[in-house]
């Protein structure tokens, strides 16, 4: 049984690989390139809940479809990005955002790198210093200049 | 017959795999020589049963032999003959079984070239690249076997994946798996080394070329595959933060970090301890690439297979081969760090920064692919990590990488001279701040990645460039450029090209779906697409609904561009084949979408993307770099045979060569 | 202590890996959570299959529980749940209400003929948007409403006579438990 609808989801994967960007070409009235623009941009940073190794913009699939026609009359309508964003996440789940919210689940995700460079960072600089330190005292323990000549390659 | 031939020989790969992970290293271990002679023979003959397994699945795949059930999956009478070597490696099986044999190229290859090289230390290399070949037979034979009959035949097979039937899939996988799997000798080197307690750096120099050399093919395959995805998949896209396009990202940035940590261990002694455990990270994300792709742990595009006890098996594989080696790590590091002292500001401090920059960025692709699997542990939802995420953090995270580039090649060892360095590149600087100036003039919108591009690039074009003109002015004739500074130069400049390419693109690329009647033409980007219907076509094996659109520019016709619709045989789903008129400075590229009315509309997307080759240039000069400094003399012409372990100090060595 | 770091740091990533495949065995992978459970069901409006001239709307369905499901002609997994919905979530008594979602009613309506007709009334959503706003993104689903127009429970794909013991069964246990 669940074998039929992996069947279903492994159909619907195997229409967006190989049918690429098929439907997913999708010409909307927008009134200027400006527009067009902030649809493709808003598309691209929204995951297809079907196809999901897509984004909006190049998903097949008629719900995709049908989300990009949603974008779109939500644009036309004044809404902002980020409501247009709110209004998708609430239905379907910060899944559909390829962008990670900024929240305390995704704390870890937003903060390790940076954390990561600090703490290499620190380590660096103390192990710089004891060396640099290490360096002058050894030169001028042998009286010898630094170890560095003209064809330094 | 033949498939059974093919899988005997697999199996008696597998015994000698079993045997050249072992005894040589008894051998090593015990000082016997004789079995540490073994090492190469037996190394020599696991690649004649491996390429003889690999000839054999070849040869089912140009015969059409259905009776081979991977054969029947992944071809079909209609497939052309050139596509047939392609599909050996088209899915999981085939393509396991060439990691294995681009395993056994790669140790035939030490074993021939390392005659120089102390006896028992080639016998530990061997021996811990026999044992990683023994994990992937074992792996293949017992879970993924490619010889499995499917009787009685079938008459026909199932068709190779449209989308893999493509020049570009011939060469990606075997160019990334040749820099993927060639990590494993710098793998084994540095195990070799812990093992065999050589905490002198001789070694090391040894490593270098092959490592350069494994770096380079990765840096093409991950070129080949942006490319391929580029022209194939039809959304004008060349790099989508895929997590299987990361696991080969991730082995990238750590082999970039390892071939500049090695240079300054090689060469001044230090960073031992980071050259060690990079050359261990660098392989240890392949494998763990092999495993994400083909574990079904993240769902993705490649994704290989998804069965749950493959995914264990390689997990666990993973586990003994990287926590084995991080164990020895542990236990045999140097454990005072070693090497000529420098002072704070010095080449050595910038590439202290280069490798603690680069690995952080492969921790922060690795944190970001996994994050869906950690927010399902952590119970926080499904969370997605795309572009945005991705992308974002690489830049900041290559924001000082770019900075600091140009420094490099002009700091000194042990004490650089900023003020006189600031100097000589203030001409880079000002040109590169003046010209994107004039760029963000030219354009009509300028945008700040658009200017940043043009800035960082010239910045670190001028700047290499700048040294290659010091060197010429400086040096003696006979001794400007060795072939390590001139790999460097052309990588760097590389660089400094693929900048150019990804953030002019990004800036000035236009995108548009259009509606198009036949006749109709649209204006878009300063050219002129005119459509004029699509008609039937016909290919090898597919069918084809073709359109017709000619470019013009000011009334002059460019190009005309033939996008298709491709109707595989079999049950495949259209495929969409996009055309592109390629350019130096400007690709056009069109694909159809679906037929809109019966009188002929079709919606068509349409591309103009500046700039965009550059991306694929510049990592091609970045390989040519790669190769080049493998090149270098001084990695060939050795003194005499280095006895071991090394009585006469590392330093000596490394002085009597840069004397050359 | 500095260089066993590595090493912890790796068998962290084991474990994490380790999990993910334990995790894969017992959960549909592509599965997106509902962010809608335990929050009101949204507003909706829509024609009756058999009749287009009336509609019925969530205010009408108030009052009482309800079990939505999501099918339509083209969805190959909804036939084999047909037989299923039929013989064993209909006697259970809750009132079953049918969302035709992007089909055209045409084809609802032979479909229903041919493999039968088990719901309490069945709405078209013929361009999605209802479902839209449920959250709906394949086919077939369930949602459970309860007697205040409050969603707790969703299924993401077809029912089978174990799941719809495992996990509808406790959660209509609570909707009676919650009557007062």
């Amino acid at each position: 049984m669940m074998r039929r609808a992996l069947s279903i989801v492994t159909m619907m994967l195997a229409v967006a690989l190989f049918g690429s960007a098929a439907h997913a070409i999708d010409p909307l009235p927008f009134k200027d390139r400006a527009e067009e623009v902030r649809f493709q941009n808003l598309a691209r940073q929204l995951r297809c809940l079907v196809c999901q190794n897509q984004d909006l913009a190049d998903s097949d699939a008629d719900l995709a479809k049908d989300l990009r026609m949603q974008v779109f009359e939500m644009m036309r309508a004044g809404k902002s990005d980020v409501e247009i964003k709110d209004f998708l996440v609430a239905r379907y789940n910060d899944f559909v955002l390829y962008d990670p919210p900024l929240k305390p689940g995704t704390y870890l995700l937003w903060f390790t790198p940076f954390a990561l460079v600090a703490i290499g960072a620190v380590a660096v600089l103390r192990i710089l210093r004891r060396r640099a330190r290490a360096a002058v005292g050894e030169a001028l323990a042998r009286g010898v200049p630094i170890d560095n000549r003209d064809d330094d390659w | 017959m033949l498939p059974e031939l093919g899988q005997f020989a697999l199996i008696l790969a597998l015994l000698l795999a079993l045997a050249q992970c072992v005894l040589p290293m008894i051998g090593a271990w015990r000082g016997n020589a004789a079995l540490i002679a073994t090492a190469r023979p037996i190394a020599t003959g696991q690649f004649v049963f491996v390429a003889l397994a690999f000839g054999v699945l070849t040869y089912a795949f140009l015969t059409q032999d259905f009776s081979v059930r991977y054969v029947a999956q992944n071809s079909n009478l209609a497939l052309p003959w050139y596509y047939r070597f392609s599909a050996v490696w088209g899915a999981h099986e085939g393509s396991l079984l060439l990691w294995v044999l681009i395993l056994d190229v790669w140790t035939l290859a030490l074993a021939a070239f390392s005659r120089r090289l102390p006896d028992a230390f080639i016998a530990r290399v061997l021996g811990v690249l026999g044992f990683v070949s023994l994990g992937f037979l074992a792996f293949t034979i017992f879970t993924s076997n490619p010889f499995v009959r499917h009787l009685p035949a079938l008459a026909d097979g199932a068709d190779l994946n449209p989308i893999l039937q493509d020049p570009g899939l011939i060469m990606h996988p075997p160019m990334l798996y040749m820099g993927y799997v060639g990590f494993s000798v710098a793998f084994a080197f540095a195990i070799a080394a812990l093992l065999g307690g050589e905490l002198d750096v001789a070694w090391i120099r040894w490593a270098r070329p092959w490592t350069n050399v494994a770096w380079a093919f990765l840096t093409l395959g991950i070129t080949l595959g942006s490319w391929w995805a580029y022209y194939v998949l039809g959304w004008g896209g060349w790099w989508f933060w895929d997590p299987v396009e990361n696991a080969s990202f991730m082995p990238w940035l750590v082999g970039t970090a390892l071939i500049h940590s090695q240079a300054v261990t090689e060469k001044r002694g230090s960073f031992r301890a980071w050259t060690l455990l990079l050359s261990i990270f660098a392989f240890s994300l392949s494998l763990l690439g092999t495993f994400l792709v083909r574990s079904g742990v993240l769902t993705s595009v490649h994704a290989f297979a998804s069965d749950p006890k493959r995914g264990l098996f390689i997990l666990a594989f993973l586990t003994l081969v990287v926590g084995g080696s991080l164990t020895i790590y542990a236990l045999r590091a140097p454990k005072v760090a070693g090497g000529k002292p420098f002072q704070m500001l010095s080449r050595e401090t910038l590439l202290l920064i280069n490798n603690l920059l680069f690995a952080c960025a492969a921790a922060m692709v690795l944190l970001g692919t996994l994050y869906p699997l950690i927010g399902d542990a952590l119970g926080v939802g499904r969370i997605s990590v795309g572009p945005p995420y991705f992308g974002f953090m690489f830049v900041l995270l290559m924001l000082p990488v770019v900075l600091l580039i140009p420094f490099g090649p002009f700091f000194r060892w042990a004490a650089g001279d900023w003020r006189a360095t600031l100097r000589v590149l203030a001409p880079a600087l000002a040109l590169a701040v003046v010209c994107a100036l004039m760029a963000s003039l030219l354009v009509g919108v300028p945008s700040v990645r658009g200017i940043a591009g043009v800035a960082a690039s010239l910045w670190v074009g001028i700047g290499i460039a700048l040294y290659a003109l010091k060197r010429w002015r400086e040096a003696p004739r006979g001794r400007r450029y060795t072939q390590e500074m001139l790999g460097m130069i052309a990588a760097h400049f590389g660089v400094a090209i693929f900048l150019a390419g990804v953030l002019v693109t990004e800036a000035t690329s236009v995108e548009s779906d259009v509606r198009m009647a036949p006749g109709e033409t649209k204006h878009i980007a300063g050219l002129d697409f005119k459509f004029n219907g699509v008609a039937a076509a016909q290919g090898p094996n597919f069918r084809a609904q073709q359109g017709v659109i000619e470019v013009s520019r000011d009334g002059k016709i460019i190009s005309t561009l033939n996008p298709q619709k491709r109707q595989y045989s079999g049950n495949a789903p259209v495929q969409t084949k996009a055309d592109i008129q390629p350019g130096l400075f400007r690709d056009v590229y069109v694909a159809l979408g679906e037929s809109l009315d019966d009188k002929g509309a079709w919606a068509v997307r349409i591309y103009v993307k500046p700039f965009v080759r550059w991306i694929w240039l510049g990592g091609l000069l970045m390989m040519l770099g790669g190769f080049v400094a493998a090149t270098d003399r001084r990695f060939r012409a050795l003194p005499a045979r280095i006895e071991a372990p090394a009585t006469r100090p590392a330093l000596a060595t490394t002085e009597t060569a840069l004397a050359q | 202590m500095n260089r066993l770091l590595p090493l912890l740091g790796f068998f962290a990533l084991v474990g994490l890996l380790g999990f993910g495949i334990w995790w894969n065995t017992h959960h549909e992978t592509n599965e997106v959570p509902s962010p809608l459970i335990g929050k009101p069901a949204p507003e909706f409006t829509l024609p009756l299959l058999y009749d287009s001239t009336k509609s019925l709307s969530k205010a009408d369905l108030l009052g009482k529980p309800y079990l939505v499901n999501v099918f339509g002609s083209w969805c190959a997994t909804c036939q084999y749940e047909h037989p299923i919905l039929t013989a064993k979530v209909k006697p259970l008594g809750i009132k079953l209400i049918g969302m035709a979602w992007k089909d055209p009613p045409e084809d609802s309506k032979r479909w229903l003929a041919r493999f039968g007709d088990p719901y309490d009334a069945i709405v078209s959503d013929a361009d999605g948007r209802t479902g839209i706003d449920f959250g709906v993104y394949m086919a077939p689903e369930s949602f459970l409403v309860d007697a205040q127009g409050v969603i707790r429970y969703k299924r993401i794909g077809m029912f089978t006579p174990e799941l719809i013991e495992r996990e509808l069964l406790p959660e209509l246990a609570k909707l009676q438990q919650a009557k007062p």
